[in-house]
């Protein structure tokens, strides 16, 4: 028993054994995206470049990530010395001094940074996280089904000419469905694609005194017109489909066309993970009344927390992963085809990448065509294409997008939908003291 | 006509068809998982799914080069572990009081622990959070051991209370007319009779442990993450990944079923406990 007593000491005491930090040592939290892995690749790289500092990467799922950054940064934890943050959250925290603004050397050349992932990164004219990778989102289609169809696509055609192609590369007995969309709820899944076909109906999340607009005959047409698209002509369970689904679906040859983020680009033109890789072709989004917002603006980025210890450290460190020095050096060792995109003018002018990714072109131009501080036909106060950055509307955004999974599902009519989410977002605003 | 004899086999064959079949439909996700792991991503993804492929072992090598697999076993196997020894530590004494000095509130005061257990867990997150932030042991095995049993405490008393009850009072009595102290009672009398009740508890403590994702995932970063942390970090945004995970999901839970598999006897004994009179 005595042995006993003390084997049940010994692996207490080991239990107890607890692990801190140590200096010179960042970590970096991230999500577990392709460019993001690659990164952790190069960590010997840095570590050489950089005596005295090593890298210790934290890798989350993307909503941990948020919800774990989130808590960590609200108080002031530390448990992170870099976070990987999007654009939604960068100008909204860097507004509340959570973050460290960036300053970088001249030799970092800011200014090659493309203009609409500087501005959506910034509060005040700072910079508050530095683009890793950056997308747009543009018409991914295959064009041998529109070719043997015979029909166009070009960038920018209204949605009525992609219903008209969707009815006709439509074959469910072949199990090939004319277009895949997003449905499954979330600001981030069915809400940043929604918001952008709504932007380009003349819809917008708020009026200039901040009331909701959901209610309006923009949003009205906008969600009849996808709910009844997918209906007719997307793949049965949408309502549950997001980027990955579709993805799989696309990859199997099961789409004709998919309307979603640019870095899926590289996706369905890897043979290696694609079936279909040779025979995609890339257009600019559709819209209906105004091309303003018909195409979302997003990065994932690099930001340092205003808790950190090693603030000195951590801009070392972002400063070399978003250099283009940093891009060279993943061509170097991955081909320029693997480069994370989005980011730096000079990627896209360079010849090498140029001829590597056959999406460039299209993926540049959606970019560059997408102004986060006017993404609507009427003015409207907030600033973000597939989102409006401000704090209230992550939880608006997960309401709203779960009314829209619900009129897709066909559990309730779009005007129910609509009728509940302006009750929603209304509610949330009064909370937030917008109005009362 | 059948026979008695007849219609008895044929229940008997009709129960053990029943078992079968619930025993595969449970079984099933972790055989497709353990197939899964061994595709290609597209393999992964494709539909009708195949079931005959050429398998390889290239997600199993991508975990190996991506992470410290054995450092996150080993975090599991020292949480899942001290936790249980810790809650042990607490509960064999508490539990010994419930039994044989059962007060006037001993049956509420047993309610009330269990109905912690109904708290959602995310509800006490930032307290939680912030007391581990004041102590310095965010991202630490001694907070998740600490964590751990508290969280485990409730079920723990509950069967060892019940455990212990079977115990006929008169042998404490006549050890006490021996002279023994409530120190003696509790590990020479109580602890041995029960050694049997204690060890399924114990290995049932270790299972739910070991599986236990919300704090694991919400408390460490890099240091203390388990296998749970290590799993959940593979499920990416952009990009497919069901293969990959399906490999590192065989290898978390690979240890806990060898375990499972070589205790089951002891586990079943204490699933079942109290089940059947």
């Amino acid at each position: 028993m005595k042995r006993l007593n003390k084997l049940a000491l010994g692996l207490a005491l080991c239990t107890t054994m607890a692990t801190s930090a140590s200096a010179g040592e960042l970590t970096i939290a991230t999500v577990n995206n392709g460019h993001m892995i690659e990164m952790q690749k190069f960590t010997p790289e840095f570590e050489a470049a950089n005596p005295g500092i090593t890298l210790k990467w934290v890798t989350l799922e993307e909503g941990v990530l948020r919800q774990r950054v989130t808590t960590d940064i609200s108080t002031k934890g530390g448990q992170f010395d870099v976070m990987t943050i999007g654009m939604y959250e960068a100008p909204i925290w860097g507004s509340r001094k959570w973050l460290e603004p960036l300053e970088f050397g001249a030799d970092y050349d800011v200014n090659d940074i493309l203009p609409a992932m500087r501005g959506g990164l910034s509060h005040d004219g700072k910079l508050y996280a530095a683009p890793f990778y950056g997308e747009s989102s543009m018409i991914m289609y295959r064009k041998d089904l529109v070719d043997a169809a015979g029909m166009k696509i070009e960038d920018n055609p209204t949605w009525d000419h992609i219903e008209k192609v969707a009815a006709a590369l439509t074959d469910k007995e072949k199990g090939v469905y004319g277009i895949c969309l997003r449905g499954k709820p979330g600001w981030g899944d069915n809400m940043a694609f929604l918001t952008t076909m709504a932007n380009s109906f003349g819809a917008q999340w708020f009026n200039q005194d901040w009331t909701p607009a959901l209610d309006s005959d923009a949003w009205n047409k906008a969600v009849n017109f996808y709910v009844n698209l997918l209906t007719k002509y997307g793949p049965p369970g949408s309502e549950g489909n997001s980027f990955n689904e579709i993805l799989a679906l696309m990859n199997e040859g099961k789409c004709g066309m998919w309307i979603d983020a640019t870095i899926a680009a590289s996706f369905v033109t890897d043979p290696g993970q694609s079936k279909v890789a040779d025979k995609m072709a890339f257009a600019q989004s559709p819209y209906s009344a105004t091309k303003k917002g018909a195409n979302w603006l997003w990065a994932w980025a690099l930001a340092i927390p205003a808790g950190t210890k090693q603030a000195g450290d951590a801009a070392k460190f972002i400063e070399w992963a978003t250099s283009k020095e940093y891009i060279e050096l993943v061509a170097s060792k991955n081909g320029w085809g693997n480069v994370p995109t989005g980011t730096r003018q000079s990627t896209y002018d360079n010849p090498k990448f140029q001829e590597a990714a056959t999406f460039d072109e299209a993926e540049l131009k959606a970019i560059l065509s997408a102004n986060p501080e006017d993404s609507t036909m009427n003015p409207s106060p907030y600033v973000g294409v597939q989102f409006a950055a401000i704090p209230e509307f992550q939880a608006i955004g997960i309401a709203v997008g779960q009314q829209m999974t619900a009129a897709l599902a066909g559990d309730i009519s779009v005007e129910k939908a609509l009728e509940n989410a302006q009750a929603a977002a209304d509610r949330e605003m009064k909370k937030g003291g917008y109005y009362k | 006509m059948m026979t008695d004899r007849q219609r008895e086999r044929l229940k008997h064959r009709i129960a053990a068809i029943c078992a079968w079949l619930v025993a595969i439909l449970f079984f099933f996700p972790i055989f497709w998982m353990v197939l899964t792991s061994f595709k290609t991503e597209l393999e992964a993804i494709a539909v009708p799914p195949t079931v005959f492929f050429d398998p390889t072992l290239e997600n199993f090598r991508l975990i190996e080069e991506r992470t410290d697999y054995f450092s996150y076993a080993l975090n599991s196997i020292i949480t899942s572990v001290g936790g249980t020894l810790l809650a042990m530590l607490i509960a064999i004494p508490s539990a010994y009081a419930m039994a044989f000095n059962p007060g006037r509130w001993t049956k509420d005061i047993l309610l009330w622990m269990l109905s912690t257990k109904m708290l959602p867990a995310v509800g006490v997150l930032m307290p939680i959070y912030l007391i581990c932030q004041k102590f310095g042991v965010l991202d630490t095995r001694i907070a998740l051991v600490v964590i751990f049993a508290l969280i485990n405490l409730p079920i723990i008393m509950m069967i060892l209370f019940n455990y212990f009850r079977e115990i006929p009072k008169e042998i404490l009595e006549a050890s006490r007319m021996d002279g023994a102290s409530t120190f003696n009672e509790i590990t020479q009398i109580v602890m041995p009779l029960a050694w049997g009740g204690i060890a399924s508890t114990a290995l049932l403590s270790i299972v739910l442990l070991w599986n236990e994702a919300f704090w694991s995932i919400n408390l460490t970063s890099s240091d203390a993450g388990t296998l749970v942390a290590l799993v959940a970090s593979f499920s990416s945004p952009e990009g497919l990944f069901w293969a990959k995970l399906s490999a590192v999901s065989t290898l978390a839970c690979a240890p806990i079923v060898v375990f499972g598999w070589f205790t089951q006897r002891q586990l079943v004994q204490g699933l079942t406990f109290g089940a059947v009179k």
